[in-house]
């Protein structure tokens, strides 16, 4: 089994929610998220944020889907970290 | 029952912050509060003058005139709140340059100018039939010391000066000085009713 441990995502999204809002939504998604935020640069409408997450096995579709739903738009996936894993039968 | 309760009231909340709105419901309570208000002390001060008015009557014109009231503030707010958030919405859709309606945002500007749309609906239907209440306790057979109408003035006058005590704490002025100024309000449309109606 291969599991996602670290991400680093490229984020276009509107100013609200606000930076602590949006990285609490997004380390809620499971248990053991840990999410760090940092703000890029600034435009009228909106900002281009760099989100680290890391967890046990990172979901990205959940984590997508919670971007999505909060107006963010994810532009690339700059870092992974994955591990492969033994299958526990 | 409760916790779905309590998500939606998070997921509201949760609404009015990203459109930032909070004041704005808040404004529209006071100003329409004060309306219904308003309107419902100048009905029963034009009755007092009148003199020979009729309870039933008193009631059916005030109640008249609280779902006027009610109807005018839910209609009236919702079409220009839903014209509001769904501009702001298109101009967030064209900085994102993206399809914002399945999120968040899309269903602020569906929900949150029915939540504004609904206070200030509700707020002068609120505040008309507790300045009434008197009247229709009279009519079921409650025996009062002083006249119905008396009050009546008397709870409009009270609400009118809470208004502006809630005015007060909002924007940090002495919540004395505002509920007074409130009244004083209240005070000068009273002087001219009975100036120009008596």
């Amino acid at each position: 089994m291969i599991s996602v441990k670290r991400l680093v995502l490229d984020i276009l999204k509107p100013h609200q929610p606000n930076a602590l809002e949006f990285s609490c939504t997004l380390a809620g998604v499971d248990d053991d998220y840990r999410v760090e935020l940092t703000v890029i640069e600034i435009d009228e409408n909106t900002e281009t944020v760099q989100v680290v997450i890391e967890g046990d096995n990172i979901n990205f579709e959940a984590i997508q889907s919670a971007i999505t739903n909060m107006g963010g738009s994810l532009h690339s996936i700059d870092v992974v970290e994955v591990q492969s894993e033994p299958d526990n039968l | 029952m409760n916790k779905l309760l309590l998500n939606a009231f998070e997921q509201l909340r949760f609404l009015l912050r990203i459109t930032r709105t909070h004041g704005i419901v808040r404004r529209y309570f006071v100003v329409n509060g004060f309306d219904g208000a308003l309107t419902m002390l100048g009905l029963i001060i034009g009755f007092v003058i009148s003199a020979s008015a009729n309870l039933t009557v008193v009631i059916n014109a005030c109640l008249g005139a609280a779902i006027a009231l009610a109807v005018s503030g839910v209609s009236s707010a919702y079409v220009s709140e839903q014209a509001e958030l769904r501009r702001a919405l298109n101009d967030l859709e064209d900085a994102m340059m993206t399809d914002l309606k399945e999120s968040a945002h899309g269903d602020a500007a569906r929900w949150v100018p029915l939540l504004i749309a609904l206070v200030n609906g509700i707020a002068p239907l609120i505040i008309s039939l507790l300045i009434i209440s008197p009247l229709w306790l009279s009519k079921l057979g409650i025996v009062f010391f002083v006249s119905p109408l008396f009050i009546a003035v008397i709870i409009a006058f009270i609400l009118i000066f809470l208004l502006g005590v809630f005015l007060g704490r909002v924007s940090g002025v002495s919540w004395l000085y505002s509920g007074v100024k409130a009244l004083l309000v209240a005070l000068v449309t009273m002087s001219l009713i009975f100036l120009f109606a008596g």
